[in-house]
């Protein structure tokens, strides 16, 4: 049991850590604020190109959503960082998150955004269309808030796991707090600046995914 | 845009009496290879109140919604207001915002409160500062008997006061003309009078309006004339005294006795 | 253009490169097979304790559920496949994904089987028990078999993307589709093998991704 404690919960090596743990997590919600944002603008955008009437355009984003949808995310990173290159353009690590994760999350909060749009009843578009509403007016006002609200419990699971997601920006060296407490247990020989950082992600998570929970039993009844 | 406001009854009418402020002509109307609307010939004048009878699936509800265009008529033309409404180049929006339409599922937003509902196109199409929109608003919800609920939302209230709210969203643009597309056959018995009150005072007002409707009480009370429509085509139309005292067609006669019972 | 061929699709390196990404095809479907049995059987079974067991389970359960829902992953698997070493346990890479992997399915498909418990357990469970059936019949016969159809689609949605991450193994060398193509890549100093892999993660993931939305839309009835 002492050497578990030793091993996984050594408060003296996690407060040596904590400074450098606490600097990766600053760059985990740098990576946060771009790609969340971005996410759901880009998710805005393919659902609205899946109801298109462009054929090509409904076409290509059923493509990138099936693919997002076969790919690992990671894959989707090693390919953007490790492809792009052969192509003659040199990305930092960043550049290659932003990018892998855009076209991952604007994917699937697509769907999920396509999905609450159909939710909503025609007889709201008709009306906002009676009263003179232009087509982009009605959707910005009338449809697209009521269709968010109604996958609120989807888009809040979608960005818990966007979130989960930036961990996988250790893996091209990006310093994010994974990176940050990885390299903190290699100084030290001892996981407890990896337990320091599960605690600081479960922390920082935990009142989202108990708001899911509530959420979905709460549509469940 | 700007001219739309003069349009309400008796402004219009001066010059040329019997002018109708909404001519039909020959309107067709599929869906796929059904024919729901065989050529519809109607006019409306100014301050007249005009009911759609007829049996369900005869073509009053697609008919109402070609007027604004909801639905895209297949052959024929619309004037409204010296305009034509099926014209390529016409703006359908400035267009839509002088024709009000109450819907028989009342769609009120449910995220916006009432207010919020009837001053939504103020702002946007009609460009009013928030202020000016919302004491237009509340002039509109006032006028429904209905400035007291402004704050609530949809959720909260009555189907009755819904469906008031509604037309409290469409009268709020001044329009020139009001569509009825069966605003009271989604509402329990005890709450439809307080929707007919309001369409009376709107009458009382001089409003133009279009009525598809099943409460034949009202239209022998309120209207001018009734349309009786059966398999896309406008079978009888008269005072409501012939329509429903001595009508001339069979098929008239045979709706009206079943729809008395 | 030729470049591009050349350092994207080149047909000398698909022909000595494929072997390895096959290998690697094999282990991620192992993987995914156990992890996907190991996960939801676990999951079911934490929900049917739950439903028998009083509150002393539920509040662990949730602690357990919430861990493994809010934490992510790749964490996890380096936590666990450093940390055990130093405390004398030595577990394969192998291992400590398919554990890991099995823990994160099972915590989400407890949550999920349980919300679909809860949405059938008001008058069918008081209709099944007025006629003599006990508990745990009524569990298994009337509310389960229900909860279940529920539960279909966000459980495949949720297995699929769980799924997914045994592509996270690669962080720690087990040589799954993505370890091998990257090796590829670090050889032969070509974008090939990438491309390689990611058409390998299509044909074992587009089929899935297939049947999953025939699962739904079988069991896609009476969802209001």
């Amino acid at each position: 049991m002492d050497v578990l404690l030793q091993q996984f919960f050594n408060l003296d090596i996690m407060a040596k850590a904590l400074p450098l743990v606490l600097q990766g997590l600053k760059t985990t919600l740098l990576i946060c604020l771009i790609v969340i944002p971005m996410g759901l603008i880009g998710g805005v955008l393919v659902a609205l190109a899946s109801r298109s009437t462009v054929r090509a355009l409904r076409v290509s984003v059923t493509l990138l959503v099936d693919l997002m949808r076969a790919l690992p995310p990671l894959v989707v990173l090693i390919l953007v960082y490790s492809g792009l290159p052969f192509l003659g353009l040199r990305i930092s690590p960043l550049t290659a998150v932003v990018i892998a994760f855009f076209l991952n999350n604007a994917a699937y909060y697509g769907e999920i955004i396509r999905a609450g749009i159909e939710s909503v009843p025609a007889g709201q578009w008709e009306a906002a269309r009676s009263t003179g509403l232009r087509a982009d007016q009605a959707f910005t006002w009338v449809i697209l808030p009521q269709g968010l609200r109604n996958v609120l419990p989807d888009l809040v699971s979608n960005t818990v796991e966007v979130v989960k997601l930036t961990s996988l920006a250790s893996v091209v060296s990006l310093q994010e707090m994974l990176y940050s407490a990885d390299m903190a247990r290699s100084l030290t020989f001892n996981a407890s600046p990896i337990v320091l950082a599960a605690l600081i992600y479960f922390a920082l998570l935990w009142p989202a995914v108990r708001l899911v929970s509530r959420l979905e039993h709460a549509a469940a009844r | 845009m700007s001219e739309a406001s003069e349009l309400s009854a008796g402004g219009t009418g001066t010059m040329r009496p019997p002018h109708p402020l909404l001519d039909i002509r020959g309107l067709h109307k599929s869906f796929g290879t059904i024919e729901v609307l065989k050529g519809i010939d109607l006019a409306v004048s100014p301050g007249e109140l005009v009911f759609l009878i007829g049996p369900s699936g005869s073509g009053k509800s697609t008919l109402l919604r070609c007027y604004n265009r909801l639905e895209e008529a297949s052959g024929g033309s619309i004037w409204f207001d010296g305009q034509e409404v099926l014209a390529d180049r016409i703006d359908i929006n400035a267009l839509r915002r002088r024709m009000g339409m109450v819907f028989q599922s009342f769609n009120l937003y449910p995220h916006m409160t009432a207010l919020g509902n009837v001053t939504l196109a103020l702002r946007k199409v009609l460009k009013k500062p928030r202020a000016e929109a919302e004491r237009i608003g509340m002039a509109a919800l006032e006028g429904v008997g209905l400035a007291h609920k402004a704050a609530s939302y949809p959720g909260e209230l009555s189907g009755g006061q819904q469906q008031r709210v509604a037309i409290a969203r469409a009268s709020a643009l001044e329009p020139g003309l009001m569509l009825f597309d069966e605003p009271t056959s989604a509402l329990d018995p005890e709450l439809v009078g307080s929707v007919l009150q309001a369409m009376r005072d709107m009458r009382a007002a001089g409003m133009t309006m279009l009525v598809v409707s099943h409460e034949m009480r009202f239209a022998r009370e309120a209207a001018d004339r009734v349309v009786f429509m059966d398999g896309g085509v406008i079978v009888e139309q008269g005072p409501p005294e012939q329509i429903f005292g001595s009508p001339r067609h069979e098929r008239t006669r045979a709706f009206v006795s079943e729809v008395a019972r | 253009m030729d470049r591009f061929l050349d350092s994207f699709l080149n047909a000398k390196l698909i022909a000595t490169t494929w072997p390895a990404i096959l290998s690697g095809l094999v282990v991620t479907i192992e993987i995914a097979a156990l992890v996907v049995v190991t996960g939801l059987l676990l999951g079911l079974a934490l929900a049917m304790v739950r439903w028998r067991a009083g509150r002393w389970f539920a509040w662990p359960l949730m602690l357990f559920v919430d861990l493994f829902r809010a934490v992510p992953p790749l964490v996890l698997v380096l936590l666990i496949f450093f940390g055990l070493p130093n405390v004398g346990i030595e577990l394969p890479s192998f291992a400590v994904l398919w554990l890991v992997l099995s823990l994160v399915l099972a915590a989400f498909a407890e949550e999920i089987v349980w919300a679909g418990l809860i949405a059938v357990k008001r008058g069918q469970h008081e209709a099944a028990r007025s006629t003599g059936l006990t508990e745990t019949q009524t569990l298994l016969y009337v509310v389960l078999p229900q909860a279940l159809r529920l539960a279909v689609a966000p459980l495949t949605n949720r297995t699929i993307a769980i799924t997914k991450n045994t592509a996270l193994g690669t962080v720690i060398g087990v040589p799954e589709i993505i370890n091998q193509a990257t090796t590829a890549v670090s050889f032969s100093g070509n974008a090939t093998p990438l491309l390689m892999g990611a058409f390998a993660y299509l044909l074992l993931f587009i089929p899935i991704i297939g049947l999953g939305r025939l699962i739904e839309s079988r069991f896609a009835w009476r969802r209001q």
